[in-house]
Order: C-alpha cells, then structure tokens, then sequence
C-alpha cells in the first residue's frame, strides 16, 4: 500500500493525519534499514538457539554427580608449549585464552573494516577485513587442533567421555595389586588411557597392558581402556569410571555450532571482500552498509564464544 | 559514530581491544584461582563461599563483556530505544529459562540418586572382578559412570 492510498483513506476516517503517524509506513521507527533491523533480529533467532544449547549443558552438569574438570581437559597447547619450564607439563586454560584473545583482535579489525567504510574507503576495508578473515582462520585452526588433540591423543568422543571426576580421596594401586603411594583427592581429575598408545599428555611411558581383561591393578575393557584401580578411605577397590556420557556430545556439538558459524563468517568475509574491492559497495553510497551488517555477524559470533569460553571453560 | 570525531572512534576501537584483553586475562586468572592453580589463595578452594563468589565474577565478567561487545563494536548505543527494547528485551526473558532448567537439571540429579540410594549394595559397587578372572563384558558395564561412584546425600 502506497503512502498516498493510505493518506487517502485516513481523511475519510476524520481529521487522523497519517502522515504523523509511525504505523502508516514509509517512515522507520527504528530510523535504520532494513537489512539492519534483520540481522539484528537473525541474530536474536541465533541467540536463542545457543541459549538453549548453552542451558541444556548447564541442566546436565547440574544433573551429574560429577563433571570433567576444565582446567584439567584443557591443559594442554600445540608444539609441547605445555611443556616449558614455567608450565611444567600442564598449562591450563592457556590454548583457549589465546583462542579468545584471536577472536577479540579479529572483532576489533572488524570494527576498523566498518569504520573505514563509512568514510567511503574502500582500500581501508579491504585492508581491515583481510585482518579479520586472517584472524578468523586462525581461530578456526586452533579450534582443528583443540579437536584433533582431544580425539586423537585423549580418545574423546561424542560417546566417550574418558575425563573422569573423584568424587572421593584415594590411593591407586600397584601393577601387582598392592597399595602404592600415589594418592588423590576428591575433585581431581583423571584421563582414561588406552592401550598401546601414547598418553595424551606426552609422558609417553608404555602401558604394561595389552589385552582387555581384568588385572590386579587395573581393569582394560573392551575398547582398550585402562581404568586403574584405587582403595578409598573406606577401604572398598574401585576402578576408575568414564566421565559423564554427556560431557563430549556437548563439548564437540556446541563448540562444533560455534565454529561453524566462525567458518561461514569466513566464507562470508571473504565474498564481501572481494566485493568490497571491486567497488560494488562504494556505487551503492551507502556507507558500506553490507560490511556493517557483516560485522554484526561477526561481532555476533564473538559475544556467543564469551559465553561458551565461560561456560566449557573458566567455570 | 555518533558524534565522535574519526581520531576519537578510533581510539576508542583500541581502548575496547585492552578493555577485552584485559577482562579475558582477569576472568583466567579468576578461573584459575577458583581451581586452585594459584598458590597462596589454594587454601580459600575449600570453602564454598569462595567457590561461589569466583563463579559470580565470572558471570559478572562476561555479561560486561557481552554489554561492551553489543553496545561499543555493534553500535547498540547508538540504535533507537526501540530497536534496542525489542532485540535485548526477548534475551532477558532468558534468565527465567536458565533458573528453571538449571532447578530440572539438579532435579533429574536428586531423583538419580534417589534411585540409586533404593538399589542393592551389589548393583551400586563398580566392576570389580576377582583377580585373574576376566570380564565377559566389562565396556558394558563400566560405560555408566554415574553408576560407580555412590551419591551424594
């Protein structure tokens, strides 16, 4: 309906003046774009769906007697940095920081990209935006290696949650059966080896197991699992469980949901980019308004790893 | 942006880059403070206070980073009352989903534990085998992790 239909109606209706009005239309309330007030509420429809996920994780741990300790899961780094001297073989949260850190920068360059282009510079963006798809690639590759390590080397899986939690002190057993002097508490966390391969810290001693069964001073079950053996305070031998099922399927799906999101903001950085460069933008003289709409996106994925950070993370 | 100079906007792009930097090392070494790596507050870890007011900050920590990525790089600040209402309002209704399944999830722990506490001593103790006696099907068995350790009351 046009302006002047409308307006023709309204002085049938009296003396309403439709003209003043913000429901006649041609006139937006929200004093912005269409394609902007859309990825606005995109990004709200986007919210909700990691919101949920995010509160499905936080149900199961609250559900669980126990939950891997992140500290613990994510302490380590590529090239053996975990090893250095001042790490000492753990270097909890470092990797992930550092993951953070790459997002933010690559948010900031973005905001640069944006800048730039309302000022109409169309080398300025280009420039800015190779920054952010740098940035975003760098991510993705920490994020490839995160899994490749938790896969690989500790045999996670969407079924398998080989991180386990004590839920009370302990000390392990020997080979042979008898008590050792390794003891542990209550909150601690191990990680289920397998047989016949490396440990996923990079210790690197050889089991002593090679066949599933059930030995004096652990259980190998099918799958290869050693579960060491331990006596409580209370006296009772136990075997080292698995971690709670759930731990993986969250991890790999909500940290999966977020990287891909991170891989089509790269797709996408870089289609704009190339358009970007080729002037399509500085024709329309609208202040570059597609990369603006594109850094929502991206500023967007960025909020969302603040939550997962802080959820998988530091809690 | 807004009525800012270009200089100005810029400099204030940068203020936003140490801002987060800074607040993400700070929730770190929170975290890890919380988890006991940091020597001399090691001992506060056995208090429960001390846990929960570590996860607090936390959560205060990244709602501001939220706020500052929405309202500083997403220009939020500078959108009408109504555009802001209408994204931000529907998130708050949130809080309410968060309380109640955070409530359902420590439920479905209290009735698993329930249930655990009417089962036999046997079914409750773990895997353990006599020595040199070999399990038929030990995965099946020790992949229930929930079934090892005994609740907590």
């Amino acid at each position: 309906m046009s302006v002047d239909t409308l307006t023709h109606s309204a002085h049938g209706a009296g003396d309403y003046n439709a003209s003043e009005s913000n429901w006649a239309g041609a006139k937006s309330p929200f004093k912005t774009s269409y394609g902007k007030i859309m990825i606005w509420y995109f990004l709200l429809s986007d919210a909700f769906t990691f919101a949920s996920f995010l509160i499905a994780y936080g149900a199961l741990r609250f559900s669980s007697p126990s939950w891997p300790v992140p500290d613990f899961v994510f302490s380590t780094a590529p090239f053996g940095i975990h090893n250095l001297p001042i790490f000492g073989g753990k270097a909890p949260l470092i990797f992930v920081t550092f993951m953070s850190f790459l997002l933010i920068a690559s948010s900031v360059t973005m905001v640069r990209a944006v800048q730039e282009g309302h000022r109409e510079n169309k080398n300025g963006v280009v420039f800015w935006m190779i920054l952010t798809i740098i940035g975003g690639l760098g991510f993705l590759g920490c994020q490839a290696w995160e899994w490749a390590n938790l896969i690989g080397k500790e045999h996670m899986t969407i079924t398998t949650d080989p991180f386990g939690t004590y839920t009370e002190s302990g000390t392990y057993l020997n080979e042979d059966g008898t008590l050792s002097s390794e003891t542990f508490e209550a909150g601690e966390g191990y990680l289920l080896h397998k047989i016949g391969a490396g440990h996923g810290d990079d210790t690197g001693h050889a089991s002593p197991y090679h066949k599933a069964g059930n030995y004096p001073g652990a259980v190998v079950d099918d799958k290869g699992f050693i579960h060491r053996k331990y006596k409580t305070a209370d006296g009772v031998v136990k075997s080292q469980a698995f971690g709670p099922k759930a731990f993986g399927a969250l991890f790999f799906f909500i940290t999966g949901f977020h990287g891909f999101h991170v891989f089509t903001g790269v797709i996408f950085l870089i289609i704009i980019c190339i358009n970007v460069a080729s002037g399509l933008y500085m024709k329309r003289k609208n202040g570059h308004e597609m990369v603006e709409k594109m850094g929502l996106y991206w500023h967007f994925v960025d909020l969302v790893w603040v939550f997962v950070f802080l959820a998988f993370y530091l809690l | 942006m807004g009525n800012l100079s270009y200089e100005d906007s810029i400099k204030r792009v940068y203020f936003g880059l140490k801002l987060l930097a800074a607040v993400t090392l700070i929730e770190v070494l929170i975290s890890l403070a919380g988890k006991g790596h940091i020597g001399f507050l090691k001992g506060l870890t056995n208090y429960k206070w001390f846990l929960i007011l570590v996860g607090l900050a936390l959560i205060l920590f990244s709602l501001y980073k939220a706020y500052f990525i929405i309202y500083e790089f997403m220009h939020m600040k500078y959108e009408t009352p109504g555009l802001r209402w209408s994204v931000l309002l529907p998130m708050g209704l949130l809080i309410w989903a968060i309380i109640a399944f955070f409530n359902e999830g420590s439920a479905w722990g209290n009735a698993r534990a329930e249930y655990k506490s009417h089962t036999t001593e046997e079914q409750k103790l773990p895997t353990i085998y006599p020595v040199g006696e070999s399990p038929t099907k030990a995965s099946d068995e020790l992949e229930l992790p929930l079934d090892v350790h005994e609740p907590k009351h």
